[in-house]
Protein backbone atom coordinates (compact mmCIF):
# COMPACT_ATOMS: atom_id res chain seq x y z
CA UNK A 1 0.00 0.00 0.00
CA UNK A 2 0.71 3.66 -0.78
CA UNK A 3 2.22 5.92 1.97
CA UNK A 4 0.41 9.06 2.90
CA UNK A 5 3.23 10.33 4.74
CA UNK A 6 6.80 9.56 4.53
CA UNK A 7 9.50 11.45 6.35
CA UNK A 8 13.34 10.64 6.14
CA UNK A 9 15.99 12.09 7.57
CA UNK A 10 13.76 15.21 9.14
CA UNK A 11 15.74 17.62 11.10
CA UNK A 12 14.22 20.77 12.83
CA UNK A 13 15.93 23.63 14.72
CA UNK A 14 13.53 25.95 16.38
CA UNK A 15 15.52 29.05 18.04
CA UNK A 16 18.79 27.20 18.99
CA UNK A 17 16.92 24.02 20.27
CA UNK A 18 17.59 21.01 17.93
CA UNK A 19 14.02 19.91 18.53
CA UNK A 20 14.10 16.54 15.63
CA UNK A 21 17.33 15.82 15.03
CA UNK A 22 17.13 13.47 12.54
CA UNK A 23 13.24 11.84 12.31
CA UNK A 24 12.31 9.34 10.09
CA UNK A 25 8.66 7.42 10.00
CA UNK A 26 6.00 6.66 7.34
CA UNK A 27 2.04 6.74 8.24
CA UNK A 28 0.25 4.40 5.69
CA UNK A 29 -2.69 5.29 3.60
CA UNK A 30 -5.79 4.55 4.72
CA UNK A 31 -4.84 4.03 8.71
CA UNK A 32 -5.74 5.67 11.53
CA UNK A 33 -2.17 6.54 13.24
CA UNK A 34 -1.71 7.91 16.45
CA UNK A 35 1.48 9.95 17.48
CA UNK A 36 2.14 9.35 21.01
CA UNK A 37 4.29 10.59 23.65
CA UNK A 38 4.43 13.21 25.88
CA UNK A 39 4.04 16.90 25.56
CA UNK A 40 7.73 18.84 24.60
CA UNK A 41 8.84 15.25 22.41
CA UNK A 42 8.31 17.04 18.99
CA UNK A 43 5.24 15.79 18.23
CA UNK A 44 3.77 18.93 17.13
CA UNK A 45 7.07 20.09 15.55
CA UNK A 46 6.78 17.20 13.16
CA UNK A 47 2.57 17.55 12.76
CA UNK A 48 3.61 21.46 11.76
CA UNK A 49 6.50 19.91 9.30
CA UNK A 50 4.37 17.23 7.43
CA UNK A 51 1.65 19.83 7.01
CA UNK A 52 4.36 22.22 5.26
CA UNK A 53 3.65 25.58 8.09
CA UNK A 54 7.51 24.39 9.73
CA UNK A 55 10.93 25.52 8.62
CA UNK A 56 12.75 22.73 8.08
CA UNK A 57 16.60 22.46 8.53
CA UNK A 58 16.76 19.28 6.30
CA UNK A 59 15.63 15.91 5.32
CA UNK A 60 12.61 14.84 2.83
CA UNK A 61 8.78 14.79 3.63
CA UNK A 62 6.07 13.22 1.10
CA UNK A 63 2.96 13.89 1.74
CA UNK A 64 0.19 11.91 -0.74
CA UNK A 65 3.32 11.52 -2.77
CA UNK A 66 4.13 15.42 -3.21
CA UNK A 67 6.71 17.12 -1.48
CA UNK A 68 5.22 18.16 2.01
CA UNK A 69 3.75 22.08 1.61
CA UNK A 70 3.50 22.14 -1.48
CA UNK A 71 0.26 24.15 -3.09
CA UNK A 72 -1.60 20.75 -5.02
CA UNK A 73 -1.65 19.74 -1.20
CA UNK A 74 -3.31 22.84 0.30
CA UNK A 75 -6.66 21.40 -0.69
CA UNK A 76 -5.95 17.77 0.31
CA UNK A 77 -4.64 17.80 3.69
CA UNK A 78 -6.19 18.69 6.28
CA UNK A 79 -4.76 20.50 9.39
CA UNK A 80 -6.51 20.82 13.13
CA UNK A 81 -4.13 23.14 15.86
CA UNK A 82 -4.11 22.50 19.27
CA UNK A 83 -5.96 25.40 19.87
CA UNK A 84 -9.48 25.84 17.80
CA UNK A 85 -8.11 27.92 14.98
CA UNK A 86 -12.05 29.73 14.24
CA UNK A 87 -13.37 33.23 14.73
CA UNK A 88 -14.44 33.50 18.57
CA UNK A 89 -16.60 36.44 17.23
CA UNK A 90 -18.23 34.84 14.54
CA UNK A 91 -21.17 32.22 14.37
CA UNK A 92 -20.10 28.60 13.90
CA UNK A 93 -21.81 29.14 10.18
CA UNK A 94 -19.82 32.33 9.33
CA UNK A 95 -16.66 31.24 10.09
CA UNK A 96 -17.22 27.93 7.91
CA UNK A 97 -18.73 29.88 4.99
CA UNK A 98 -15.42 32.04 5.76
CA UNK A 99 -13.29 28.98 5.21
CA UNK A 100 -15.14 27.41 2.62
CA UNK A 101 -14.37 30.26 0.28
CA UNK A 102 -10.82 30.54 0.99
CA UNK A 103 -10.13 26.80 0.11
CA UNK A 104 -11.99 27.35 -2.80
CA UNK A 105 -15.13 24.99 -1.93
CA UNK A 106 -18.32 24.96 -2.82
CA UNK A 107 -20.71 26.93 0.62
CA UNK A 108 -22.97 23.68 0.21
CA UNK A 109 -20.12 21.95 1.67
CA UNK A 110 -21.04 24.19 4.62
CA UNK A 111 -23.94 22.03 6.32
CA UNK A 112 -22.37 18.93 5.42
CA UNK A 113 -19.55 19.73 7.82
CA UNK A 114 -21.53 20.83 10.34
CA UNK A 115 -24.14 18.02 10.32
CA UNK A 116 -20.73 15.68 10.57
CA UNK A 117 -19.75 17.01 13.88
CA UNK A 118 -23.07 17.67 15.13
CA UNK A 119 -23.02 21.20 15.19
CA UNK A 120 -26.39 21.68 13.51
CA UNK A 121 -28.47 22.74 16.42
CA UNK A 122 -25.88 25.28 17.45
CA UNK A 123 -24.82 26.56 14.19
CA UNK A 124 -26.12 30.50 14.33
CA UNK A 125 -24.01 30.75 17.63
CA UNK A 126 -20.92 32.70 17.90
CA UNK A 127 -18.16 30.08 18.39
CA UNK A 128 -17.02 32.60 21.33
CA UNK A 129 -20.23 31.37 23.32
CA UNK A 130 -19.38 27.54 22.75
CA UNK A 131 -17.57 25.21 24.84
CA UNK A 132 -14.57 24.23 24.34
CA UNK A 133 -15.35 20.62 23.13
CA UNK A 134 -17.88 22.60 20.81
CA UNK A 135 -14.71 25.11 19.83
CA UNK A 136 -12.46 22.07 18.58
CA UNK A 137 -15.21 20.88 16.70
CA UNK A 138 -15.81 23.81 14.77
CA UNK A 139 -12.04 23.68 14.13
CA UNK A 140 -12.92 20.37 12.90
CA UNK A 141 -15.48 20.90 10.80
CA UNK A 142 -13.06 23.33 9.14
CA UNK A 143 -10.54 21.04 8.11
CA UNK A 144 -13.20 18.79 6.62
CA UNK A 145 -14.58 21.09 4.27
CA UNK A 146 -12.45 20.16 1.17
CA UNK A 147 -12.91 16.29 1.96
CA UNK A 148 -9.12 16.04 2.36
CA UNK A 149 -7.86 12.70 2.13
CA UNK A 150 -5.34 13.44 4.71
CA UNK A 151 -5.92 14.62 8.49
CA UNK A 152 -3.34 15.45 10.56
CA UNK A 153 -4.82 16.38 13.95
CA UNK A 154 -2.64 18.04 16.57
CA UNK A 155 -4.42 17.01 20.31
CA UNK A 156 -7.86 16.89 19.34
CA UNK A 157 -8.83 15.19 21.96
CA UNK A 158 -7.17 17.13 25.08
CA UNK A 159 -10.23 18.65 27.52
CA UNK A 160 -13.01 17.02 26.04
CA UNK A 161 -15.08 14.70 28.51
CA UNK A 162 -14.79 10.88 27.38
CA UNK A 163 -18.13 10.59 26.18
CA UNK A 164 -17.29 13.23 23.39
CA UNK A 165 -13.74 11.97 23.31
CA UNK A 166 -15.51 8.74 22.14
CA UNK A 167 -17.96 10.46 19.69
CA UNK A 168 -14.92 11.98 17.88
CA UNK A 169 -13.09 8.70 17.91
CA UNK A 170 -16.31 7.15 16.29
CA UNK A 171 -16.48 9.67 13.83
CA UNK A 172 -12.26 8.88 12.78
CA UNK A 173 -13.26 5.95 12.11
CA UNK A 174 -16.20 6.66 10.37
CA UNK A 175 -14.06 8.67 8.14
CA UNK A 176 -11.22 6.58 7.77
CA UNK A 177 -13.90 4.00 6.24
CA UNK A 178 -14.29 6.24 3.63
CA UNK A 179 -10.32 5.96 2.97
CA UNK A 180 -9.24 9.36 4.65
CA UNK A 181 -5.88 8.72 6.46
CA UNK A 182 -5.55 10.35 9.47
CA UNK A 183 -2.79 11.31 12.16
CA UNK A 184 -3.18 12.30 15.15
CA UNK A 185 -1.06 13.06 17.87
CA UNK A 186 -2.10 13.02 21.98
CA UNK A 187 -0.29 12.36 25.18
CA UNK A 188 -3.03 10.61 26.82
CA UNK A 189 -1.88 6.99 26.24
CA UNK A 190 -5.23 5.68 26.91
CA UNK A 191 -6.35 6.71 23.67
CA UNK A 192 -3.71 4.73 21.72
CA UNK A 193 -5.67 2.08 21.45
CA UNK A 194 -7.96 3.46 19.00
CA UNK A 195 -5.65 4.07 16.80
CA UNK A 196 -4.61 1.04 14.31
CA UNK A 197 -0.99 1.90 14.66
CA UNK A 198 1.18 3.77 16.94
CA UNK A 199 4.45 5.96 16.44
CA UNK A 200 5.92 6.24 20.08
CA UNK A 201 7.56 9.61 20.17
CA UNK A 202 10.50 10.87 22.69
CA UNK A 203 12.61 13.59 22.94
CA UNK A 204 12.20 13.96 19.15
CA UNK A 205 12.93 10.42 18.24
CA UNK A 206 10.75 7.75 17.39
CA UNK A 207 10.54 4.86 19.91
CA UNK A 208 8.16 2.42 18.06
CA UNK A 209 6.66 2.06 15.36
CA UNK A 210 3.73 -0.60 16.05
CA UNK A 211 0.66 -1.40 16.17
CA UNK A 212 -1.09 -1.73 19.95
CA UNK A 213 -1.14 -5.32 19.97
CA UNK A 214 2.43 -5.80 18.50
CA UNK A 215 3.87 -3.15 21.02
CA UNK A 216 2.14 -4.99 24.09
CA UNK A 217 3.90 -8.32 22.98
CA UNK A 218 7.23 -6.96 22.64
CA UNK A 219 6.95 -5.64 26.00
CA UNK A 220 4.78 -7.84 27.95
CA UNK A 221 3.10 -4.58 29.26
CA UNK A 222 -0.83 -5.07 30.00
CA UNK A 223 -1.23 -1.45 29.21
CA UNK A 224 0.23 1.14 26.75
CA UNK A 225 1.39 3.13 29.41
CA UNK A 226 3.56 0.37 30.74
CA UNK A 227 5.00 -0.53 27.47
CA UNK A 228 5.89 3.03 27.24
CA UNK A 229 8.03 3.00 29.82
CA UNK A 230 9.23 -0.51 29.26
CA UNK A 231 10.66 0.90 25.96
CA UNK A 232 12.28 3.97 27.22
CA UNK A 233 13.90 1.20 29.75
CA UNK A 234 14.79 -1.22 26.78
CA UNK A 235 16.63 1.57 25.09
CA UNK A 236 18.40 3.08 28.11
CA UNK A 237 19.60 -0.51 28.61
CA UNK A 238 20.73 -1.13 24.99
CA UNK B 1 -5.80 36.51 -6.21
CA UNK B 2 -9.22 36.59 -6.81
CA UNK B 3 -12.01 39.01 -6.11
CA UNK B 4 -14.40 36.55 -4.58
CA UNK B 5 -12.14 35.65 -1.65
CA UNK B 6 -10.48 39.07 -1.26
CA UNK B 7 -14.51 39.84 -0.84
CA UNK B 8 -15.05 37.45 1.25
CA UNK B 9 -12.52 38.67 3.51
CA UNK B 10 -13.33 41.89 3.29
CA UNK B 11 -17.00 40.47 4.63
CA UNK B 12 -15.37 38.49 7.40
CA UNK B 13 -14.07 41.58 9.01
CA UNK B 14 -16.67 43.59 8.66
CA UNK B 15 -19.17 40.95 10.37
CA UNK B 16 -16.40 40.63 13.09
CA UNK B 17 -16.56 44.54 13.64
CA UNK B 18 -20.51 43.98 13.55
CA UNK B 19 -20.68 41.59 16.44
CA UNK B 20 -18.37 43.99 18.40
CA UNK B 21 -20.39 46.95 18.33
CA UNK B 22 -18.99 48.49 21.33
CA UNK B 23 -15.46 49.14 19.00
CA UNK B 24 -17.55 50.33 16.24
CA UNK B 25 -18.94 52.88 18.87
CA UNK B 26 -15.82 53.95 19.70
CA UNK B 27 -14.60 54.17 16.16
CA UNK B 28 -17.12 56.41 15.61
CA UNK B 29 -17.89 58.89 18.30
CA UNK B 30 -14.49 59.35 19.32
CA UNK B 31 -13.19 61.35 16.49
CA UNK B 32 -16.45 63.36 17.10
CA UNK B 33 -16.48 63.90 20.52
CA UNK B 34 -12.55 65.33 20.03
CA UNK B 35 -13.21 68.05 17.49
CA UNK B 36 -15.76 68.73 19.32
CA UNK B 37 -13.42 69.30 22.19
CA UNK B 38 -11.29 71.04 20.11
CA UNK B 39 -13.78 73.21 18.40
CA UNK B 40 -14.63 74.90 22.15
CA UNK B 41 -10.82 74.87 23.58
CA UNK B 42 -10.14 77.12 20.85
CA UNK B 43 -13.90 79.17 20.70
CA UNK B 44 -11.92 82.42 21.37
CA UNK B 45 -9.55 81.63 18.33
CA UNK B 46 -11.20 80.54 15.67
CA UNK B 47 -8.93 80.83 13.07
CA UNK B 48 -6.66 78.33 15.18
CA UNK B 49 -9.10 75.96 14.93
CA UNK B 50 -9.67 76.54 11.24
CA UNK B 51 -6.28 75.70 10.80
CA UNK B 52 -6.07 72.61 12.99
CA UNK B 53 -8.98 71.04 12.15
CA UNK B 54 -8.18 69.72 8.68
CA UNK B 55 -4.70 68.08 9.70
CA UNK B 56 -6.98 66.46 12.57
CA UNK B 57 -10.02 65.04 10.20
CA UNK B 58 -6.60 63.54 8.55
CA UNK B 59 -4.83 62.28 11.49
CA UNK B 60 -7.82 60.98 13.56
CA UNK B 61 -8.85 58.01 11.41
CA UNK B 62 -4.83 57.17 10.21
CA UNK B 63 -4.14 56.51 14.07
CA UNK B 64 -7.33 54.20 14.60
CA UNK B 65 -7.08 52.38 11.49
CA UNK B 66 -3.69 52.02 12.30
CA UNK B 67 -4.25 50.73 15.92
CA UNK B 68 -7.27 48.76 15.08
CA UNK B 69 -5.19 46.89 12.03
CA UNK B 70 -2.70 45.86 14.09
CA UNK B 71 -4.29 44.53 16.96
CA UNK B 72 -6.91 42.27 14.50
CA UNK B 73 -4.11 41.40 12.54
CA UNK B 74 -2.04 40.14 15.66
CA UNK B 75 -5.30 37.98 16.73
CA UNK B 76 -5.25 36.54 13.57
CA UNK B 77 -1.45 35.78 13.76
CA UNK B 78 -2.05 34.39 17.88
CA UNK B 79 -5.35 32.87 17.24
CA UNK B 80 -3.99 30.42 14.47
CA UNK B 81 -6.60 31.52 12.11
CA UNK B 82 -3.85 33.02 9.99
CA UNK B 83 -1.90 30.34 10.01
CA UNK B 84 -5.12 27.77 8.99
CA UNK B 85 -5.76 30.68 5.82
CA UNK B 86 -2.29 30.43 4.91
CA UNK B 87 -2.37 26.23 4.03
CA UNK B 88 -5.67 26.67 2.52
CA UNK B 89 -5.27 27.75 -1.52
CA UNK B 90 -5.54 31.62 -1.17
CA UNK B 91 -3.11 33.62 -1.76
CA UNK B 92 -1.83 36.57 0.68
CA UNK B 93 -3.18 39.53 -1.42
CA UNK B 94 -6.55 38.51 -0.68
CA UNK B 95 -5.70 38.70 2.91
CA UNK B 96 -4.42 41.66 2.80
CA UNK B 97 -6.77 43.49 0.24
CA UNK B 98 -9.55 42.45 1.86
CA UNK B 99 -8.37 43.73 5.11
CA UNK B 100 -7.60 46.99 3.19
CA UNK B 101 -10.99 47.55 1.79
CA UNK B 102 -13.12 46.57 5.23
CA UNK B 103 -11.03 48.55 7.46
CA UNK B 104 -11.66 51.60 4.44
CA UNK B 105 -15.05 51.03 4.55
CA UNK B 106 -14.85 51.58 8.01
CA UNK B 107 -12.78 54.92 7.43
CA UNK B 108 -15.07 56.33 4.96
CA UNK B 109 -17.68 56.20 7.56
CA UNK B 110 -15.81 57.36 10.10
CA UNK B 111 -14.58 60.34 7.82
CA UNK B 112 -17.64 61.23 6.90
CA UNK B 113 -18.87 61.95 10.34
CA UNK B 114 -16.54 63.75 11.08
CA UNK B 115 -16.22 66.24 8.18
CA UNK B 116 -20.36 66.49 8.11
CA UNK B 117 -19.65 67.43 12.51
CA UNK B 118 -16.93 70.00 11.40
CA UNK B 119 -18.29 71.72 8.63
CA UNK B 120 -21.91 71.99 9.95
CA UNK B 121 -22.56 72.16 13.81
CA UNK B 122 -18.83 73.24 14.50
CA UNK B 123 -18.61 76.04 11.07
CA UNK B 124 -15.05 75.13 10.14
CA UNK B 125 -14.53 77.33 7.27
CA UNK B 126 -11.89 76.23 5.03
CA UNK B 127 -10.58 77.80 1.82
CA UNK B 128 -10.48 74.87 0.06
CA UNK B 129 -11.97 72.10 -1.31
CA UNK B 130 -14.34 69.85 0.86
CA UNK B 131 -14.03 66.36 -1.32
CA UNK B 132 -9.78 66.38 -2.00
CA UNK B 133 -9.67 67.04 2.09
CA UNK B 134 -11.95 63.73 2.29
CA UNK B 135 -9.80 62.25 -0.03
CA UNK B 136 -6.21 62.94 1.63
CA UNK B 137 -8.38 61.74 4.77
CA UNK B 138 -9.45 58.97 3.03
CA UNK B 139 -6.11 57.68 1.77
CA UNK B 140 -4.60 58.37 5.02
CA UNK B 141 -6.81 56.10 6.60
CA UNK B 142 -5.97 53.29 3.97
CA UNK B 143 -2.52 53.86 4.96
CA UNK B 144 -2.99 53.48 8.77
CA UNK B 145 -4.65 49.92 7.69
CA UNK B 146 -2.01 48.98 5.86
CA UNK B 147 0.96 50.05 8.19
CA UNK B 148 -1.24 48.68 10.95
CA UNK B 149 -1.06 45.00 8.45
CA UNK B 150 2.30 45.43 8.05
CA UNK B 151 3.71 46.76 11.80
CA UNK B 152 1.50 44.08 13.40
CA UNK B 153 4.29 41.17 12.31
CA UNK B 154 6.80 42.71 14.93
CA UNK B 155 4.69 42.44 17.84
CA UNK B 156 4.22 39.47 19.91
CA UNK B 157 1.74 40.57 22.01
CA UNK B 158 -1.64 43.04 22.29
CA UNK B 159 0.79 45.31 24.92
CA UNK B 160 3.37 45.85 22.27
CA UNK B 161 1.10 46.31 19.22
CA UNK B 162 -1.27 48.87 21.10
CA UNK B 163 2.59 50.28 22.17
CA UNK B 164 3.45 51.24 18.43
CA UNK B 165 0.87 53.48 18.64
CA UNK B 166 3.39 55.80 20.73
CA UNK B 167 6.17 54.55 19.13
CA UNK B 168 5.62 54.93 15.59
CA UNK B 169 2.87 57.48 14.94
CA UNK B 170 3.39 60.18 18.01
CA UNK B 171 6.81 60.83 16.33
CA UNK B 172 5.14 61.61 13.28
CA UNK B 173 2.69 63.59 14.47
CA UNK B 174 5.62 65.59 16.42
CA UNK B 175 7.50 66.06 13.22
CA UNK B 176 4.51 66.34 10.83
CA UNK B 177 4.23 70.01 11.46
CA UNK B 178 1.11 70.22 13.40
CA UNK B 179 3.32 71.36 16.30
CA UNK B 180 5.98 73.64 14.26
CA UNK B 181 6.81 74.81 10.95
CA UNK B 182 8.75 71.29 9.07
CA UNK B 183 10.33 74.42 7.50
CA UNK B 184 11.72 75.71 10.70
CA UNK B 185 13.10 72.40 12.26
CA UNK B 186 16.33 71.41 12.51
CA UNK B 187 18.01 70.18 9.48
CA UNK B 188 17.79 66.88 10.65
CA UNK B 189 14.66 66.75 12.24
CA UNK B 190 13.76 68.47 9.20
CA UNK B 191 15.62 65.27 6.45
CA UNK B 192 13.87 62.79 9.27
CA UNK B 193 10.46 64.19 9.09
CA UNK B 194 10.54 63.78 5.02
CA UNK B 195 11.20 60.04 5.28
CA UNK B 196 7.87 59.92 7.18
CA UNK B 197 4.43 59.43 5.47
CA UNK B 198 2.35 61.12 7.86
CA UNK B 199 4.39 64.76 6.98
CA UNK B 200 2.48 64.23 3.81
CA UNK B 201 -0.63 63.84 4.84
CA UNK B 202 -0.41 66.67 6.91
CA UNK B 203 0.97 68.84 3.68
CA UNK B 204 -2.22 67.59 1.98
CA UNK B 205 -4.33 68.46 4.17
CA UNK B 206 -3.03 72.08 5.10
CA UNK B 207 -2.79 72.52 1.77
CA UNK B 208 -6.32 71.46 0.36
CA UNK B 209 -8.07 73.29 3.08
CA UNK B 210 -6.38 76.15 2.43
CA UNK B 211 -7.00 76.56 -1.88
CA UNK B 212 -8.83 75.36 -4.79
CA UNK B 213 -6.23 74.99 -6.63
CA UNK B 214 -4.45 71.78 -7.06
CA UNK B 215 -0.98 72.64 -7.12
CA UNK B 216 1.71 70.86 -8.28
CA UNK B 217 3.12 70.10 -4.51
CA UNK B 218 -0.60 69.18 -3.25
CA UNK B 219 -0.78 66.73 -6.23
CA UNK B 220 3.03 65.31 -5.02
CA UNK B 221 1.83 64.89 -1.52
CA UNK B 222 -1.61 63.09 -2.30
CA UNK B 223 0.72 60.89 -4.79
CA UNK B 224 3.63 60.10 -1.83
CA UNK B 225 0.80 59.14 0.92
CA UNK B 226 -0.85 56.69 -2.11
CA UNK B 227 2.25 55.21 -3.12
CA UNK B 228 3.14 54.18 0.67
CA UNK B 229 -0.08 52.39 0.87
CA UNK B 230 0.54 49.65 -1.98
CA UNK B 231 4.12 49.52 -0.18
CA UNK B 232 2.82 48.62 3.52
CA UNK B 233 0.73 46.04 1.74
CA UNK B 234 3.38 44.58 -0.21
CA UNK B 235 5.96 44.62 2.81
CA UNK B 236 3.16 43.02 5.11
CA UNK B 237 2.75 40.63 2.66
CA UNK B 238 6.16 39.68 2.85
CA UNK B 239 5.68 38.87 6.79
CA UNK B 240 2.64 36.74 5.73
CA UNK B 241 5.04 33.34 5.36
CA UNK B 242 3.66 29.97 4.56
CA UNK B 243 6.52 28.23 6.44
CA UNK B 244 7.88 29.37 9.92
CA UNK B 245 10.47 28.95 12.39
Amino acid sequence: MMNAIEVSHLRVIRGRRVVLADLSCTVASGTVTGLLGPSGSGKTTLIRAIVGVQEVAAGQLTVLGQPAGSPELRRQVGYVTQTPSVYADLTVRENLAYFATMAGVATSAVARVIETVSLTALSRTQVGQLSGGERARVSLAAALLPSPQLLVLDEPTVGLDPLLRQELWALFHQLAAQGVSFLISSHVMDEADRCGRLLLMREGAILADATPEDLRQRTQADDLEGAFLRLIALQASA
Amino acid sequence: MTARRTLATCGRVLRQLRHDPRTVALMLVVPCLLMTLLRYVYDGKVQVFDHVAPVLVVLFPFTVMFVVTSVAMLRERSSGTLERLLTTPMAKGDLLAGYALAFSTAALIQVGLVMVLVVGPLGLKIGGSLSVLGLVALLDALLGTALGLFLSAFAKTEFQAVQFLPAFVLPQLVLGGLFAPRSEMLPVLNWLSDLMPLSYAVDAATRAAASHVWTSTLATDVLVVAACIPLSLGLGALTLRRRTP
